[in-house]
């Protein structure tokens, strides 16, 4: 020990672990070697995919694709966010595809069937999701059974579910203006720079907070320059998004004009900073990790994992009740098929791909985005070049088995490093 | 001196397999005392009963001279009583801090209050004069086997706790780790807490504990103290049940 202050809680603070933009990059490229790869792969895997988009098809950088990538990816992000709690478990949800089909079905039915107000259908559409999730996560939790078994039947039932809500395979449209403004409309230019400043703002003011707090107590506090540097990239990644989304993207801006960031955007801004803080900052969110990490270590510890899984089931299916209403207002009309196909892989290759973990204890919310976003990439920059849904398939199938493969590889990686 | 902890009559069955027959045991505060038996003997067993992860079927708690009722491990840390177990029940993902106030995390509010949790650990660990750990917002998955056992240790002590009871705490550690366990052994028995520890390492509790209690086939076989016995004595009661004068009187055939 080298330098060994008298105040508490700081002896064990060595030079090793004192903050400077040289340490906390060397103890990230540590980590990396260890096999926590984090949101590397993801970032690199956009990079990569969004060059080689661009080179093959200039329209892909055009303005109007960009926003089309967000109104694509936003069901899957949202479904793939509530997949991060029960993969933190090291559980699976076959199920939260169908789910977030059976859910647009209420959503439509007590919307368009039913005449009901906007804001009611949401609500059954939600508590829908949260009773699937508890049935779920009960069904795990309490009967033992496993939850490659329970969701793997209620993907099966809850076609048939969606089937009795839709009458047997009608098209149920959507017509009420607030439910199809989610992933059709814009916010007004001016409201999406005004939320981006706010957002970046917000950001500095938490992170520049928790850094003093820390550093009055005594313990060791982040760096304010790596703290400009982390609100200085979102600041320009943000500003950069905002600004091409703000671009002019209709064909003929006299007859219609379309601009501005689309509204599932602060949509999923909301719920990433929901289940973040969920995630980080409250002792649930603690116990998640906890039970996904050692679920023996934390009922010791007195915590009711029971009551932790039957939890993150819930969340998960609400999610999915949220990305099911997200794809009914895409597409305007709820039938048999919503939240159905590739919709579930897409959504677990999209939390493995960000870095969750598949077995269990590692996952931010944020990894959700990550992925969703490679996998709307693939998907939209496909489509643009017109190969048909058998290479789609080929294609986002092996992309997942690839995220998969990254994180078994990095888990046997730092077994090896004494990591695990 | 009365026992800190003091259990009588404690019976404890897994179906028709009696574990626990009337067992008596005691450990006093400001004292190491080994809990020493073969394997099956029981000793698991009995500790977890005092942890309240099994009921048992009969028998008492006695704590500070008053029965008490252990009906799960909340009750047992409510009362000040902290296992350390051979598994350490560490979680590998999560840092030294969120596992030392892992299921009892302080908060303000709705938020976790790192700050205060994290003085805490660090003064927990130096008042135990831990000295090896890098940083305390390490993930345990990065530690040694002896750092995760001083970890684990320390989160037994943070809650103020009177009774602290290591399962095999050196079992899998090197000889310098071991010293180094040990030591800290001996430093909370010495800081006032009454230490109960399990071992199978003859050399381990005559180094740190103050009164042997030998457990023989589910049976309490003797309670004594440290001095009055010899290595020989013990290894006799852990394989035979008796010694001389020590011991169970109507021989219990395995």
């Amino acid at each position: 020990m080298s330098k060994v202050k008298e105040l508490p809680g700081e002896a064990l603070v060595t030079a090793a672990s004192s903050p400077s933009i040289a340490n906390s990059s060397r103890a990230y490229v540590e980590r990396i070697r260890g096999g926590d790869m984090g949101a590397l792969p993801a970032v690199f895997g956009l990079v990569v995919l969004c060059t080689a988009f661009a080179l093959a098809r200039p329209s892909f950088l055009t303005a109007i694709n960009f926003a089309n990538l967000f109104t694509q990816g936003a069901a899957i992000t949202v479904i793939a966010m509530g997949l991060v709690f029960v993969l933190l478990l090291g559980e699976i949800d076959l199920s939260a595809g169908f789910t977030s089909g059976v859910c647009a079905a209420v959503l439509a039915v007590t919307l368009t069937d039913m005449g009901m107000p906007w804001y009611v259908a949401v609500l059954a559409a939600i508590v829908s999701g949260v009773v699937i999730g508890t049935m779920l996560g009960t069904l795990v939790a309490k009967v033992g059974i496993p939850s490659f078994v329970v969701t793997l039947a209620a993907f099966l039932a809850f076609q048939g579910l969606a089937l009795v809500l839709v009458n047997e395979g009608t098209n149920i449209s959507i017509n009420d203006p607030v439910i199809k403004a989610i992933a059709q409309r814009n916010l007004p230019p001016a409201l999406g720079w005004a939320l981006y400043a706010a957002c970046v703002a917000a950001y500095a003011l938490v992170q520049i907070v928790r850094s003093r707090k820390r550093a009055r107590r005594g313990l060791v506090s982040e760096p304010i320059s790596l703290i400009a540097a982390r609100v200085g990239a979102l600041a320009v990644i943000g500003g950069a998004a905002v600004y091409v989304l703000n671009l002019e993207r209709s064909f003929n801006p006299e007859f219609a004009s379309l601009t501005g960031v689309p509204i599932v955007v602060p949509v999923i801004l909301t719920l990433l900073v929901v289940w973040t803080f969920v995630l980080r900052r409250t002792a649930f969110g603690r116990h998640l990790y906890a039970v996904g990490g050692n679920a023996e270590a934390a009922r010791r510890a007195g915590i009711a994992v029971d009551r932790i899984r039957i939890s993150a089931f819930v969340i998960c299916s609400s999610m999915a009740a949220v990305g099911g209403i997200i794809a009914a207002s895409r597409a305007s009309s709820v039938d048999p098929n919503t939240g159905g196909s590739s919709v579930l892989l897409y959504a677990v290759g999209a939390a493995v791909i960000g870095g969750t973990s598949l077995f269990g204890g590692k996952g931010r919310a944020l990894d959700a985005i990550l992925g969703g976003a490679v996998i709307a990439v693939i998907e939209n920059g496909m489509g643009l070049m017109q190969y048909g849904a058998s290479v789609k398939y080929l294609v986002t199938g092996f992309v997942l088995l690839l995220a998969a493969g990254v994180d078994a590889l990095a888990r046997k990686r730092a077994a090896a490093a004494g990591l695990r | 001196m009365t026992p800190l902890l003091e259990v009588r009559g404690i019976d404890k069955s897994f179906g028709p397999v009696q574990v626990l027959h009337d067992v008596a045991f005691s450990a006093y505060a400001g004292e190491v005392t080994a809990l020493v038996g073969d394997n099956g003997a029981g000793k698991s067993t009995l500790v977890k009963c005092v942890g309240g992860i099994y009921p048992i079927d009969a028998g008492e708690i006695v704590f500070e001279g008053r029965p008490v009722q252990v009906h799960g491990p909340r009750d047992a840390g409510d009362l000040g009583i902290e296992i350390v177990y051979q598994d350490l029940a560490l979680c590998d993902n999560l840092d030294i801090v969120q596992n030392m106030f892992l299921g009892r995390e302080r908060k303000s509010g709705l938020v976790l209050d790192e700050a205060t949790m994290e003085e805490l650990a660090g003064q927990t660990l130096d008042g135990l004069s831990v000295r090896t750990v890098k940083s305390i917002r390490q993930q345990v998955s990065s530690l040694s086997g002896g750092q995760r056992q001083t970890v684990a240790i320390a989160k037994a002590v943070l809650w103020n706790s009177r009774v602290v009871i290591l399962d095999e705490p050196t079992a899998a550690l090197g000889v310098a780790q071991t010293a180094q366990v040990l030591e800290l052994v001996r430093r909370l028995a010495d800081k006032g807490l009454a230490v109960v520890l399990i071992s199978h390492n003859m050399n381990d509790v005559f180094a740190v504990s103050d009164r042997i209690a030998a457990l023989y086939l589910g049976r309490m076989a003797a309670q004594v103290r440290t001095a009055d016995v010899t290595h020989a004595q013990i290894v006799e009661l852990i394989t035979s049940g008796r010694s001389g004068d020590l011991g169970l009187k109507n021989g219990i055939t395995p």
